[in-house]
């Protein structure tokens, strides 16, 4: 019996191709895909870098925010709005439109919407039913909404009400040919340094605010028996982020805007400079946890885990990314606020950069009730009722900082809006992706291979040249 | 087929001629209504999107005018894609071959073990994962970190059992120290010490869990008339940074069994070992000496391979398809010989071959059909490989795992150059097809058989 079963299998087994099915091995798949599945599942659970509330936002927002912002009536009326967050952010924005609709009458529905946004608006719009507000994430997609006339220009009212709130650049930014389509209802502060407060303590160190001041914390975390950096290396983004801070900071935003362009090459002075300044930290023996090959084989949310978990000695006691950061911080038994603690990155030049992300409300359907969400949006009102939940800042200057729930948020945004006009947007978002946004390509892979060597400042500058020359197509 | 039948119908049925016309036109109507889905469905998710992907690589990246062969040009001058050409042909060579040699083994062997059924049920199951899981668990396994990955713990462990760490890995001289660097990661005394002396070694940065189980809080040296005294401690007070500089702070510990040398010209005159409270001293033998710290005290703790850096990422990737496939292998080797004819073997042995007579000379001959097939059908397998690579291989060298598939959708999807992209895809097509020939070929013979 046994036997011909086997000789029956023979047979057909070379016909069958790569799977031959016997029940026995069926089964036993089903019970190992469960299992795997359940691993898989955690192992993904990490890398959710986009945002999301931070663990401390549990206050519920209630209705003694002040009312600067006059509305007009809209009962009846319907809205949708657009935009790719999930989870606690979702549910934070929710109560900013349930407020609205509290104000207005009208009946207002979130739609979640895929990265890239800018691809699922052009489905929608092809279906011929375009949500009437959308978040867009960077200026290069504004651009792009608007030149395919699918944004719609702001009323006077949202815009004296984002004049009344919003500094000029944050204002510009939303602008597309002199127009103002934007109102950036959210922002994120990539500038920031998170550290391990018990490794400060053991060290003595303080927080720095100069680059000196820098180097010289992370000589005494050194000196201390813990690694001062971890640096996520795996994932070229972190690397550009750091670059674009440095730059930022030391060459100034008129230098910062022309290399985003690429007006001028990345073989100029002031990148040699930056990238010298980026090496005292990266090619610094010991400097970074794991050296240079482990830093290369950590992704960015092992690099923050790593920096706050260990007790007296984690792997490292700094990293440096964006506010985004606690969400990774929650997978941790650490408490931001007291464990881990929070400065922002410092001057290397004459003053510490801001180098920023954000969502902005772009009206795609034009109406009276469109027109009002977004003067809504731009208003202190409505970025204090998401304020206090956590995990949020917004670049408007007239949301107190008590709106804030915690300390770190408030220093956070306190820089943020400190930076003034002076902020910018992250250069690798507003490069093609071939050269800012690929991996093992372009500015990432350069980065990576710099951060392995770091002395070959002038072969990297020749490689970022000759990647970005390629993708910009100049 | 269904033309046959209604043929055969017909002949069966000359006596209703007009009914017999009917009969073969419905039929035919029928066959053709019951192909129809299967060839639309064909058409529109495959002969469709060959053809225009054939079309498409003519075409320039916006896809609006004619490009001829730049395209195809681009396969063979683009370094990426060169690399992913390179590791497409280390991968065909090396993935399926082992994947079927490994299989070949198991297989002969699980047939002369008892539990062989449960062996092979073992080895079989990588196959029930998917490609992703079976990525991520790797990805996993070749971690860096010996605590976590177990490719490193074991290699750690092998090593560790053979060459000794040291104590001290990341200890090194603060500010105003006076020691200095001695190169190869030794450090030694600026000046030289003379009989009556006393020496601070001074040194920060060793982690307070790293230090010896022995250590004792440091003690400042006792100056001795006809020796040279020192102390090595570890001068940093926690939370109170350095304390007083180069001086014994209370709650500083003595670097216990640090080993010194003392060093004239070149030779090492005279060698001690820090106490407990990290105390040591010389016999007058060392005067006029340097004194120094060998980097034998220093040597960093073996970390492992690094599996997914540039070098090795590409045979690891392909370690982990070895670890999925080789079940498959095993299998339908397994099927083979248990159809074989036992007789042979039986000649064979009777007629004085040994073991590993019989399995080279008949065993093997054999099963060559078999494993022809396992081989081939691997390689179709392998040529297009994408999930593992790009899974396991970690961003920073992703591009030196690159595999066609891979750059094919980076290509494509990330770079936005379709053009590129799709002659990539007409390039896997063309290296499949003599490999899909050979084994259709195959399977025919074997059907008139």
């Amino acid at each position: 019996m046994r036997r011909t079963s086997r000789i029956i299998r023979i047979r057909r087994s070379p016909e069958h191709g790569p799977t031959p099915p016997t029940r026995r091995s069926v089964r036993a798949a089903a019970a190992l895909a469960a299992g795997v599945l359940a691993v898989s599942l955690t192992a993904c659970g990490g890398d959710d870098g986009g945002g999301g509330g931070g663990g401390d936002d549990k206050g519920k927002a209630s209705g003694d925010t002040g009312t600067t912002v006059t509305l007009p009536k809209l009962d009846g009326q319907t809205l949708e709005v657009a935009a790719v967050w999930t989870g606690a952010e979702q549910k934070n924005f929710k109560q900013v439109l349930a407020e609205f609709e509290k104000r207005t009458g009208a009946k207002v529905t979130f739609v979640p919407a895929q990265d890239p946004i800018i691809n699922f608006l052009g489905s929608k719009i092809a279906g011929g039913a375009p949500p009437d507000v959308a978040m867009l994430p960077q200026p290069g997609a504004i651009k792009q909404a608007v030149e395919k006339n699918w944004a719609k220009p702001l009323g006077p009212e949202a815009t004296k009400e984002l004049a009344k709130n919003y500094s000029q650049g944050w204002q510009d930014i939303g602008k597309v040919d002199g127009k103002q389509y934007g109102v950036y209802y959210k922002a994120a502060n990539k500038s920031l340094i998170w550290y391990n407060a018990q490794v400060f303590e053991n060290a003595g160190a303080s927080e720095p605010t100069t680059w000196d001041e820098l180097l010289n914390t992370a000589q005494m975390v050194y000196d201390s028996g813990v690694t001062p950096f971890s640096v996520g290396g795996a994932d070229g983004w972190t690397l550009t982020d750091w670059f674009e801070n440095i730059y930022l900071s030391q060459a100034g935003p008129e230098k910062y805007d022309q290399l985003a362009k690429h007006e001028i090459k990345w073989t100029d002075p002031s990148v040699k400079e930056a990238l010298t300044t980026l090496a005292q930290v990266w090619g610094k023996k010991d400097y970074v946890a794991g050296g240079p090959n482990g830093a290369l084989q950590t992704e960015f949310p092992a690099s923050v885990t790593q920096t706050f978990t260990g007790g007296d000695q984690p792997k490292a006691g700094m990293v440096y990314e964006g506010d985004f950061v606690q969400v990774n911080i929650g997978e941790t038994k650490a408490k931001v606020g007291t464990d881990a603690k929070v400065f922002p990155f410092p001057a290397v030049g004459g003053t510490p950069p801001v180098v920023s992300g954000g969502d902005a409300a772009v009206i795609l359907e034009d109406s009276e009730a469109a027109q009002a969400l977004v003067t809504f949006l731009a208003s202190p009102d409505a970025a204090s009722i998401q304020a206090k939940l956590g995990g949020y800042l917004s670049p408007n200057k007239n949301v107190p900082q008590s709106a804030y729930p915690n300390e770190v948020q408030q220093k956070m945004a306190k820089a943020l809006i400190d930076a003034g006009d002076d902020f910018r947007f992250d250069m690798s978002d507003q490069a093609p992706q071939a050269f800012g946004g690929t991996p093992g390509k372009g500015e990432w892979k350069a980065l990576q291979d710099f951060l392995k060597n770091p002395a070959d400042i002038a072969g990297t500058q020749a490689k970022l040249e000759a990647d970005a020359a390629a993708a910009y197509g100049n | 087929m269904a033309a046959d039948t209604a043929a055969g119908a017909a002949k069966t049925a000359p006596a209703a001629p007009r009914s017999r016309k009917s009969v073969t036109g419905t039929r035919r109507t029928v066959a053709a209504l019951f192909l129809l889905p299967a060839l639309v469905l064909l058409g529109a998710l495959v002969v469709y999107p060959i053809g225009y992907s054939v079309i498409r690589s003519f075409y320039d990246q916006s896809g609006d005018s004619f490009a001829g062969f730049d395209n195809y040009r681009a396969l063979f001058t683009d370094d990426g894609i060169r690399t992913a050409l390179k590791n497409n042909i280390i991968w065909v060579v090396f993935a399926p071959t082992v994947a079927t040699a490994l299989g070949l083994i198991f297989a002969v062997l699980t047939e002369r073990v008892r539990w062989g059924t449960a062996f092979k049920l073992v080895v079989f199951m990588p196959m029930a994962i998917s490609m992703l899981a079976a990525g991520i668990i790797f990805r996993l396994v070749y971690d860096q970190d010996p605590d976590k990955g177990v490719a490193n713990a074991v290699w750690v462990g092998v090593h560790d059992t053979f060459a000794q760490s040291s104590a001290f890995p990341k200890a090194h001289p603060g500010r105003e120290s006076p020691l200095e660097p001695a190169g190869g990661g030794a450090f030694v005394t600026k000046g030289t010490v003379s009989a009556g002396d006393t020496v601070t070694l001074p040194l920060v940065g060793v982690a307070p869990d790293a230090m010896p189980q022995d250590a004792e809080p440091a003690a400042a040296p006792e100056p001795q008339d006809d020796r040279i005294t020192g102390s090595t401690w570890q001068d940093f007070t926690r939370g109170k940074g350095v304390g007083a500089l180069n001086q014994v702070d209370s709650a500083e510990l003595g670097y216990a069994g640090m080993r010194i040398e003392a060093v004239k010209d070149g030779e090492v005159v005279e060698t001690a070992t820090a106490a407990a409270d990290g105390t040591f001293s010389f016999s007058s033998k060392a005067d006029g000496a340097q004194l120094r710290l060998p980097a034998s005290n220093f040597k960093e703790p073996y970390n492992g391979l690094d599996w997914l850096g540039p070098s090795l990422v590409t045979p690891a990737v392909i370690g982990s398809y070895i670890w999925m496939w080789a079940g498959f292998a095993m299998v339908l080797i397994a099927a083979g010989l248990a159809g074989m004819p036992r007789e042979l073997l039986e000649a064979a042995r009777v007629d004085g071959a040994n073991e590993w007579q019989v399995f080279r000379r008949v065993t093997v001959p054999l099963l060559a059909p078999v494993l022809a097939v396992v081989t081939v059908t691997l390689m179709i397998n392998v040529l297009k490989v994408f999930d593992l690579v790009f899974i396991i291989a970690p961003g920073s060298s992703q591009d030196d795992a690159n595999v066609l598939a891979l750059e094919l959708y980076r290509k494509g999807f990330s770079e936005d150059q379709p053009g590129v992209a799709s002659a990539i895809a007409v390039f896997l097509l063309l290296l499949v097809i003599p490999v899909m020939w050979f084994n259709v070929r195959r399977l025919r013979r074997e059907v008139r058989r």
